[in-house]
């Protein structure tokens, strides 16, 4: 029962949105590629492509602000307009992780050789993965769909801290070895970064679908426990 | 004047030029000057008694009918002035047509109501073909199409506006003027009204007064906003809601006016 002129315009917003995610999704996936590849031509596509997400933004914002003034939006048009904004936000920060590890493979191809930790690349998987999965429960409206992505980022975490663990002890080891190491070190906090901001995605898509929000949900839980106990 | 004043590019249907209107010696609108595009939706915003009825009413010669009223200036409609001589107020009205705030549906059918301007003016077509493409372009044909020998005083608010709108429509005007079409309907007939707009514009230059802003900003392309008589700011809707360039709009349309 909404009004024609506002759903095409919804319409638009949430067409504009899907189309940042493909981008986004594809700059991650093409910067993982780069890198188990050490292929810099495939390094440079990540930061040549980075302008159209910033761009994607930009015009996600401009419709969103649009829509907020004009057409004074209830329930979950309401919902999916503000959280239009976040997202775009989020998947723009995951076009500038892509770029930050598309320019260390660049350096990375250029200096000493340093082998791909067998951790790094499955937190490359699970990480696009996570990413993939978020971006599709937002185009299906999906919850349940978005609360799996929410639970592997613990997944994510711990290999990060086995990663730093690991490079570390690499980097004690070999002093040549630092440059190399802290390369990929920043590669790992980068794809922790991507999994958080899937993670993010998720949580507003839950907010989307169900209206209500689970941020910050496991911290709450854990103080309702200790005061019920 | 300022660059508070936008007047929107493309071919103009209706120009003011130094328009005022005076009720005795008091100058109600004051040095209007603006240009409305072809086939777009305008709204005309401000508190009460700023002059934006007023306004409206000079695009089609309605203030004319108000004992004790002078215009000044130009009203101009498709380059002509509607206040030179030798212009019929007659055929003014017919080809800019006027919506009112309450429904005025005569006391007759639904039918007869559709058809009474193109009667009046000798129209010769098919009555029944006139009938259903102006209640279908005013969104009332589904409504009403198995009662149309019925009073339209019989049907809701929200459906006599519309059937007003359709009547309106039949003499087939080229400007639709509305003041305040929809402030004595409830949110379902006004949305419907709302989305008529927006229909309409395909095919008519329309011109809305509202005191709703919210309104002003779902339905129009360009908004100008009047205030005691004259017009302040007037540009793009969405630009004029998210940025306003004059202050007093910006106070106006945040509710922080006084």
């Amino acid at each position: 029962m909404s009004h024609r002129h506002f759903q095409d315009d919804l319409d638009k917003l949430n067409t504009s949105l899907i189309r940042m995610a493909g981008l986004a999704e594809t700059a991650v996936k093409t910067a993982v590629e780069a890198l188990t590849s050490r292929n810099r031509d495939t390094a440079y596509e990540v930061i040549d492509q980075d302008g159209d997400i910033d761009a994607a933004e930009m015009e996600i914002d401009d419709l969103a602000v649009n829509l907020l003034a004009l057409q004074q939006p209830m329930a979950r048009d309401l919902r999916l307009i503000t959280i239009a904004m976040k997202i775009a936000n989020d998947l723009e920060r995951v076009g500038d992780h892509a770029v930050n590890i598309a320019e260390t493979v660049i350096y990375m191809v250029q200096g000493a050789h340093f082998p791909v930790l067998p951790e790094i690349e499955e937190m490359a998987r699970i990480s696009t993965d996570m990413l993939s999965v978020a971006l599709d429960s937002f185009i299906r409206g999906d919850a349940v769909m978005a609360r799996t992505v929410i639970k592997r980022d613990d997944r994510v975490d711990e290999l990060h801290a086995n990663n730093f663990r690991i490079l570390l002890t690499h980097m004690m080891e070999d002093p040549r070895r630092i440059g190399a190491g802290m390369d990929l070190l920043l590669v790992s906090g980068n794809l922790e970064r991507i999994a958080d901001l899937a993670t993010n995605i998720s949580e507003d898509v839950v907010y989307l679908v169900e209206g209500r929000s689970i941020k910050h949900r496991a911290s709450d839980r854990e103080r309702e426990g200790a005061d019920a106990s | 004047m300022s660059d508070a004043i936008r007047n929107p590019a493309g071919p103009v249907e209706l120009e003011a030029r130094q328009l005022s209107v005076l009720y005795g010696e008091t100058r109600a609108l004051k040095y209007v000057s603006l240009s409305i595009p072809d086939r777009k939706v305008v709204a005309f915003i401000g508190p009460s008694g700023c002059g934006k009825s007023t306004l409206l009413r000079c695009f089609n010669r309605m203030n004319d009918l108000i004992p004790g009223v002078t215009i000044e200036g130009e009203a101009l409609f498709q380059g002509r002035n509607l206040y030179g001589a030798g212009v019929d107020a007659v055929d003014v009205r017919r080809r800019i047509g006027m919506v009112f705030q309450k429904p005025n549906p005569f006391p007759k059918s639904i039918y007869d109501n559709v058809l009474f301007g193109p009667k009046i003016n000798g129209y010769t077509g098919d009555f029944n073909e006139l009938v259903e493409r102006s209640l279908r372009q005013a969104a009332l044909w589904d409504e009403v199409k198995d009662r149309l020998d019925s009073s339209a005083l019989a049907l809701s608010g929200g459906q006599q506006q519309r059937l007003c709108i359709a009547r309106a429509l039949a003499v087939e005007p080229e400007v639709l003027l509305m003041d305040e079409p929809a402030s004595a309907l409830d949110p379902i007939a006004t949305q419907k009204i709302e989305d008529l707009i927006y229909e309409l514009k395909q095919d008519y230059t329309v011109v809305i007064v509202t005191h709703n802003m919210q309104q002003a900003a779902r339905v129009s392309d360009h908004t100008a906003f009047l205030y005691m008589g004259e017009v302040i700011e007037y540009g793009p809707t969405n630009e004029l809601f998210t940025n306003p360039r004059e202050e007093r709009t910006e106070a106006y349309i945040t509710g922080r006016f006084g």
